[in-house]
């Protein structure tokens, strides 16, 4: 019986009393549900309780069981990595129609279905790729490092998994109450009050899980790229806790007001929305570059003492960049100025950063001929450094009248998105599946190639057809006719946009063309696929081969 | 305390605290003694060899 | 050995706790004074508490993510001025239990588009943008005409709403139910007493459906009241009380 073997076990008998809980407390919440959009999100969570605690029981298939062949644990990394290219497919997907939406409005929306509009789906899109498909990276890629640099096996249990399942289930109720209309009102803090909850229980997990594992190391010392892992988890529950403290309408409706109103409201989701960016889409990722790129060019990092003054002053000055998005605004202008002063202040670390993985191909340069997974990991950085210098000039108030509000942000957002995180993750992934899946090599490295110049391609449209547009847009908001009237209508800039938005959708066609030819390529990497015959002239095997 | 006091204790002492506290980081990073240390520390991810078990 | 992994133990947490108190003082530094601003915030007259007609077409506004596309924030621009109106001041957001400035605007800004069209052009408008503005990219609202507004934890809405400070007083609390309704029934029995309850709120059948209070009659209701409480030709924005 598969419950006597969990006798004594404290990690499930720990994520057994969660599961419990929480399905009384949803039972609770269906039974008062004053809509139907908060009974499908609490029937959703009544449904998942009860298979999570189905899979932890061992009612369904063998139970738990912890594979102790490997001197690490694996499944959970690989499982994330699946999860990673299902997300991530998902959200592009969905931000693809999203643009085609603003491009062909009368072809993509849909009366009858009010859960596709544009104002639905666009949080759907946001959360897609940065918290399901970016958290899975790097809650995927934190085990795998946090294992290697620390020599252990990962803490726990059966912990690890819980924040992997509970993870997945933050993103499936999130992004269907999206559709359903639930939502806080925020960017990038959409999610529910009980979301809210129940991510942060799981956060807590992740944060132990990775600290114990960092506890029973053997190496001395902490590699710099789990102080970016760490300083990743502990930051974003700060931000989460704080950002998201609200005060619900009754037990039985998803509507919640938030603590704060106006002014103060304002400038702490910017801080928590900026801060998202610098701790979620920066220290993270960053913490991958420090890991992959060293491992797959084989050469440590360029200068150790500059990551770890990259580390510190990162995190000093990032914290204080938020309120530059909200210039002008009612936002008290000392406020305004630090936080210009501090996003300017931010680029001198960005650029140590980007230089130290840049340079840590020094003396191997040629192996960008040769590898393109290494080459989509250093393209990221250049990446990274370029929206990092475009974003401090993007805080100058002068700038950001002109850029505020239109599409230049969009762009800025998406160089970064694309090709920093979009890429770095890549090349993570391109690293990993054949390390876990202990293949001898990428099952094509032809498709990664295509993946890497379709892509390129992809951004490259995306993001200079943002940059016309946005600029456009500001310059023909602020346009005078000779009378000194106002040259042009709203509207009349709403029909300019046309053009670049229906670029912009290829754009983003063309990156999504991309990953569904990587999800391809792994998956013959995963099952051990060869392909029939290699075509003369490709280039010689120099792909991630798992270290022996 | 009123929006004056904090935002003016905010804009002193909140900010010589920082530098302060990046200055430590700095001679940290910069300590002679931690060239060894973080020489060894900068090859840690090429030196996991040990993927199935067997101990180094 | 065991002392040896003890202090591992404590360098993490160092380095956690490090990592902590950085990231803490520049949200300490930027956003606790703004926590002492409130206390001294301009009071400007004619910034009221949304009727609760308007606060549920403020949870519609929300709940369809209007705020991707539209801001509500005019700034102190020459254009944004003379396109939007005057510029958005820090009060006029007191009671926006969370704030709905926005980020973008593929549309435009909505900051002060109360009175600006008619009941009709906004219904029009909804229900399909591009029947009114040809070249809108707008998705189209039509359902919401169709659904009737669920009212009956209004009370709830307006505690929690107390609780956030926001001075609805006993009578108001009392009748939210009664007021949500009698907001879009100007010759119902409840007209006159809302008018006591809310002095200035406009009391019109919204949607044009005068036996039905829909989610539209509660989505118009809030869009036409946006920017119209403070009178700007009596705004002093120098005055002493103004200057923040």
């Amino acid at each position: 019986m598969a419950l006597r073997n969990i006798d004594g076990r404290a990690d499930v008998a720990g994520i057994l009393a969660i599961l419990i809980v929480t399905l009384f407390l949803a039972l609770f919440g269906a039974s008062r549900a004053a809509d139907a959009a908060f009974a499908i999100q609490m029937w959703t969570l009544i449904a998942a309780t009860l298979v999570g605690t189905a899979m932890v029981t061992g009612i369904l298939g063998r139970g738990p069981s912890v594979d102790q062949s490997s001197r690490y644990e694996n499944g959970v990394v690989k499982a994330g990595v699946v999860a990673s290219m299902f997300w991530g497919i998902a959200g592009l997907l969905v931000g693809v129609i999203i643009a085609l939406q603003l491009a062909f409005p009368t072809v993509f929306y849909f009366e009858e279905w009010g859960w596709t509009n544009f104002g639905r789906m666009r949080p759907l899109h946001t959360s897609a790729v940065i918290f399901a498909f970016g958290g899975n990276v790097l809650i995927a890629t934190s085990f795998y490092v946090v294992q290697r640099t620390c020599r252990a096996r990962l803490a726990g249990g059966l912990w690890p998994w819980f924040v992997f399942w509970g993870y997945q289930l933050f993103i499936l109720l999130a992004g269907t109450g999206y559709l359903l209309g639930v939502t806080e009102g925020r960017e990038y803090a959409e999610p529910p009050w009980y979301t809210d909850i129940w991510l942060t229980v799981v956060w807590v997990a992740y944060l132990l899980v990775f600290l114990a594992t960092i506890w029973k190391r053997q190496e001395k010392h902490i590699y710099v790229a789990n102080w970016f892992y760490l300083a990743f988890i502990v930051t974003i529950a700060m931000l989460h806790l704080v950002n998201n403290l609200t005060i619900p309408v009754n037990a039985g409706s998803w509507f919640s007001y938030s603590l704060f109103s106006g002014v103060q409201d304002a400038l702490t989701q910017w801080w928590y929305g900026h801060n998202a960016v610098g701790f979620f889409l920066t220290a993270g990722f960053l913490a991958i570059m420090y890991y992959f790129i060293p491992k797959q060019a084989d050469r440590p990092v360029y200068s150790y003492r500059l990551s770890i003054i990259h580390f510190w002053a990162l995190i000093f000055l990032y914290i204080w960049a938020g309120p530059h998005h909200l210039h002008y605004t009612a936002l008290p202008q000392w406020a305004q100025t630090l936080g210009a002063t501090f996003s300017i202040m931010l680029w001198m670390p960005s650029w140590g950063g980007m230089i130290n993985g840049l340079m840590t191909l020094s003396g191997a340069w040629d192996k960008l001929r040769t590898d393109p997974v290494l080459r989509m990991l250093v393209v990221s950085v250049a990446f990274y450094g370029m929206s990092t210098f475009e974003g401090p000039v993007m805080s100058i108030r002068a700038v950001n009248s002109l850029s505020h509000y239109t599409d230049w942000t969009i762009g800025h957002v998406h160089s970064g998105a694309l090709g920093w995180v979009g890429f770095v993750s890549f090349g993570a992934l391109y690293c990993l599946v054949p390390w876990l899946w202990k293949r001898a090599r990428l099952y094509s490295n032809a498709l990664v190639e295509w993946h890497f110049w379709i892509a390129t391609i992809g951004i490259l449209l995306y993001i200079t057809s943002m940059w016309v547009a946005g600029i456009m847009q500001g310059l023909m908001w602020r346009a005078y006719n000779e009378l000194g009237f106002l040259e042009y209508s709203f509207v009349e800039t709403v029909e300019a946009m046309h053009p670049y938005y229906i670029i912009r959708a290829l754009g983003g066609l063309l990156y999504l063309g991309g990953a569904l030819l990587m999800a391809y390529n792994l998956w013959r990497t995963a099952r051990g696929d060869v392909p029939a015959r290699e075509r003369a002239g490709d280039t010689p095997v120099t792909a991630p081969v798992a270290a022996e | 305390m009123t929006y004056e006091d904090a935002s003016h204790i905010a804009q002193t002492w909140g900010l010589v605290l920082l530098a302060v506290l990046f200055a430590a980081a700095l001679v940290y990073a910069l300590w002679p003694a931690n060239r060894e240390k973080f020489k060894r520390a900068a090859h840690a991810p090429l030196a996991d060899e040990d993927e199935d078990g067997r101990q180094d | 050995m065991w002392t040896f992994h003890k202090w591992f133990e404590k360098h993490s947490l160092i380095l956690l706790i490090g990592i902590l108190v950085v990231v803490s003082i520049g949200g300490l530094v930027q956003i606790t004074p703004l926590f002492f601003i409130e206390s001294t915030i301009e009071r400007v007259e004619g910034v009221r508490p949304y009727t609760p007609l308007e606060l549920a077409g403020r949870q519609i506004y929300i709940r369809e993510g209007c705020y991707t596309c539209h801001s509500q924030m005019v700034r102190p621009l020459r254009d944004e001025v003379e396109r939007y109106g005057h510029y958005s001041l820090a009060a006029e957001s007191m009671y926006d239990h969370p704030f709905q400035w926005g980020s973008k605007r593929t549309g435009p800004d909505l900051a002060r588009v109360g009175g600006r069209y008619s009941d009709e052009w906004h219904r029009a408008h909804l229900e399909d943008p591009r029947s009114v503005v040809p070249e809108s990219v707008m998705p189209p609202y039509a359902f919401l005409a169709r659904r009737d507004l669920d009212v009956s934890d209004m009370q709830d809405h307006l505690r929690a709403n107390r609780m956030l400070r926001v001075p609805y007083n006993d009578a108001q609390f009392d009748n939210a139910i009664t007021d949500a309704r009698a907001q879009a029934e100007p010759l119902g029995a409840n007209a006159y007493d809302f008018e006591q309850r809310y002095p200035g709120a406009a009391i019109r059948d919204f949607d044009g459906e005068p036996t039905r209070l829909t989610e539209m009659d509660a989505i118009i209701a809030y869009l036409q009241m946006l920017g119209s409480g403070v009178d700007f030709s009596t705004y002093q924005a120098e005055a002493p009380e103004n200057l923040r």
